[in-house]
């Protein structure tokens, strides 16, 4: 294990390939046209408040929150609202997006646009998370859920611990890496408002050893406060996971089924702490993020700062185009992102990088029978045996497949990494879960 | 001497009276009553353990059936999809009621998004899994609302009704069908739906589950129903309804009259068994019509010719098979 700290069960180590790591920050000039999908955080999607035809300035709420997993939705751009009405988001589906035609970029008067550093937290607990709640501000790590939820811990549950994720296990990203070289002032100032959000008094920022000059970054600047430490933890995939950071950081287990606040933990990503910094002492909501665009073949792999609504065409194209060789656009990291199927695909508070895959090696193996090497068992980081849970998915065996807690698996892909016979494990895990979770639904239902 | 045998046999048959005692006590205290109609019923039926009848298996059934005739009096509400009318008039012999004679059905594939019609935009390489694909994607051909061609309804089946045609990538139902709505529970997409099988199985359904506008439905498949409500105008008798841009034949009050077949711009409407039209071309030309239909009627019959060629052929081999 070495010196370095990290989670016990499972994990495995791709090929890291983190290509623009780098690459500084560039913002991307906003586009003629932005489509903003009305569900981007997990939860409920939002409601519209504007029709077609009205002005919006960048930053003006345009859909609110539909419920209490659910999230505000402000404009990234200047212009006229076109029309709200289906189009292809991630999900690969139709969603009702708001269309908005660009004009200028006039911002809102209450964003502070300055890039002074305001270290001095004037709100109170409740405002802060008010004011997070109000800017619509979501967990950047990928999983979209509302940061406001997260940091009103249920009742009679204490934090005690704020860990932040700067992990970025997943191969090619750098999204995260750069913003904590380049944001690193902003990120301490974030994390200590989300602490006294949180009321906590102890804060852990955990960073792999491929990131050596953030962390030697973010441990310069974390000295001027002594509840703010820095750690570093080997690299293995899925350590950005919430709960093999906090087995990794701290050594405590979530219990299955359970959220990190039931062993004091809450769990941010650096990104979103910026966000969070932005949101309370610019009052600027979140309308735009980095995005890492990547790819072997890709000639300027970059990290652009881009409006949420942006097409991903318009950013393949700020990378100096889409490389021959290109078999599949991944939106995400190339372990858990998604295959996107139309290159038009919006930009969402989710999507933490653009992956543009080689043909050689977005393909799929042959499939061959399981040899029970059992490597799948091995790499599991939550302990289960993806081989039986796979069989069990595909012979609807769902009570086997609910016994051996296939509700647990993360869905991280480290066994079909690691699979030798090319067996799509996590296709038919996830397949598995559909079914499962159908069920237990209905069976809570009666 | 005597005296041992005696003993031995006022021994034994003293215990053996005792344990027969305690036995017909014991038998007669736990005594489960079972209808001996439960067993005729279950005979009766086709031991096929689909769970098509809404029960998990035959048995479940057959109690059902007892208990319902013993407390309702009726056999509403309880059918055997399989064994159809003639298992059920059987079972109601038995029980001594009168059973409603009910019209059969039949699986309805409401998809006619082949690779001709819905060419594929994307390639799918995952689990071949409707379920997980429809959790992933809208589907290869952009329609997020069709088929998507994995057969988890062929699974389902346990009938060996349905079949995946290699070249349309469609499911396609025989005869064997006997409408225990497996295959309806097991489409994520909600695309097969039991429908009445129609006198001489003639049958007209609209095949398509689009709920798009029409330019984005028609955008990725030529023969999507586009919500352009004319079917509705040219049906005389109600029984077409249109929700959100997608057409719905009722199939209890459509008299199989073929006008929305005639009328309808895309070919969406199916229809199934019937005898092939006149050739159109002399229905076009008015000297050489001896139809005596009015001309109108003609008109209409002309106007689609255009357009209907060889799906509604494929319709018919599917059925028939």
């Amino acid at each position: 294990m070495g010196i370095f700290k990290s989670f016990v069960l499972g994990g495995v180590h791709p090929a890291e390939n983190k290509l623009s790591a780098n690459a500084a920050i560039e913002a991307v000039p906003v586009p003629k046209q932005v489509i903003i999908p009305l569900g981007q955080n997990l939860g409920a999607p939002s409601k519209p408040i504007v029709k077609k035809g009205d002005q919006v300035k960048t930053g003006q709420l345009i859909a609110e929150a539909s419920g209490f997993i659910s999230a505000n939705i402000h404009s990234p751009v200047s212009g006229t609202v076109l029309k709200i009405d289906q189009f292809i988001d991630v999900t690969g589906y139709k969603r009702p997006c708001v269309f908005i035609h660009v004009e200028g970029d006039e911002w809102d008067e209450s964003i502070d646009r300055t890039d002074t550093l305001e270290s001095h937290i004037s709100l109170s607990s409740e405002e802060i998370v008010a004011r997070v709640k109000a800017l619509g501000i979501v967990g950047l790590g990928g999983a979209t859920f509302p940061t406001s939820v997260k940091l009103t811990p249920p009742q009679g549950k204490k934090a005690e611990y704020l860990i932040i994720n700067g992990v970025e296990c997943e191969p090619y990203l750098t999204s995260d890496h750069r913003m904590m070289l380049e944001k690193g002032r902003e990120i301490i100032v974030g994390i200590q408002i989300l602490m006294k959000a949180l009321l906590v008094e102890k804060a852990i920022i955990g960073i792999e050893n491929n990131k050596t000059d953030a962390i030697n970054h973010l441990t310069e600047l974390a000295k001027t406060d002594e509840r703010i430490r820095v750690i570093a933890l080997k690299v293995r995939y899925p350590q950005g996971g919430e709960k093999q950071l906090i087995k990794a950081a701290l050594n405590r287990e979530v219990p299955s089924g359970k959220l990190p606040i039931e062993v004091g933990c809450v769990v941010q990503n650096v990104s979103t702490a910026f966000a969070v910094y932005e949101a309370v002492q610019k009052n600027k909501p979140l309308f735009e993020r980095v995005v890492t665009v990547t790819g072997k073949a890709v000639k300027k792999p970059s990290n652009f700062l881009v409006r949420i609504g942006t097409s991903t065409q318009d950013l393949i194209d700020a990378a100096a185009g889409i490389p021959e060789s290109t078999g599949k656009v991944i939106s995400g990291g190339p372990m858990m992102g998604k295959a996107i199927t139309e290159l038009d695909t919006p930009i969402v508070k989710g999507t933490s990088g653009i992956l543009l895959m080689e043909k050689t090696e977005s393909q799929r193996l042959v499939e061959n029978p399981c040899i029970r090497c059992s490597r799948c068992t091995y790499a599991c980081p939550m302990g289960l045996e993806p081989y039986l849970l796979t069989k069990a998915a595909k012979l609807g065996k769902l009570q086997v497949a609910e016994k051996e807690m296939i509700m647990d698996c993360i869905e991280c892909g480290s066994c079909q990494y690691t699979c030798p016979s090319g067996i799509p494990l996590l296709d038919y895990l996830r397949l598995g879960k559909i079914k499962v979770g159908r069920a237990i639904r209905t069976r809570i239902k009666k | 001497m005597d005296n041992i045998i005696l003993i031995a046999v006022s021994a034994l048959g003293g215990l053996g009276l005792i344990a027969a005692v305690i036995l017909y006590y014991i038998a007669s205290k736990f005594k489960v009553f079972e209808d001996p109609k439960i067993d005729e019923v279950e005979s009766a039926l086709p031991s096929a353990n689909c769970g098509g009848c809404g029960f998990p298996g035959c048995r479940a059934f057959a109690e059902a059936t007892v208990v319902s005739a013993r407390e309702r009096k009726s056999l509403d509400g309880l059918n055997c999809p399989v064994g159809g009318n003639e298992v059920m008039q059987v079972v109601g012999k038995i029980l001594g009621l009168e059973v409603e004679a009910k019209e059969p059905m039949i699986a309805v594939i409401r998809c006619n998004g082949s690779t001709i019609h819905s060419p594929a935009k994307v390639k799918y390489e995952g689990a071949i899994s409707c379920t997980f694909a429809h959790a992933l994607y809208g589907g290869e051909g952009g329609c997020q609302f069709g088929c998507l061609s994995l057969a988890d309804c062929v699974d389902a089946c346990e009938f060996e009704a349905i079949h995946m045609n290699p070249e349309t990538g469609l499911p396609e139902v025989n005869d064997r069908c006997t409408a225990c709505n497996a295959c309806v529970l097991a489409c994520p997409r909600g695309i097969i739906e039991l429908r009445k099988r129609g006198p001489k199985d003639k049958r007209i359904f609209v095949s398509c589950v689009n709920m798009e506008k029409g330019a984005p439905a028609k955008k990725n498949c030529e023969v999507a129903c586009i919500g352009c409500s004319l079917c509705q105008k040219a049906c005389a008798f109600d029984a077409i309804t249109i929700t959100s841009f997608l057409a719905y034949i009722d199939f209890n009050k459509c008299t199989l009259c073929r006008k929305c077949v005639e009328v309808c711009p895309t070919n969406a409407i199916h229809e199934v068994n019937f005898k092939p039209r006149k050739p159109k071309a002399e229905t076009l030309t008015p000297e050489k019509s001896v139809s005596g239909k009015p001309l109108a009627d003609k008109q209409l019959v002309s106007d689609s010719s255009k357009t209907e060629p060889e799906n509604k052929k494929e319709e018919m081999i599917e059925t028939k098979e």
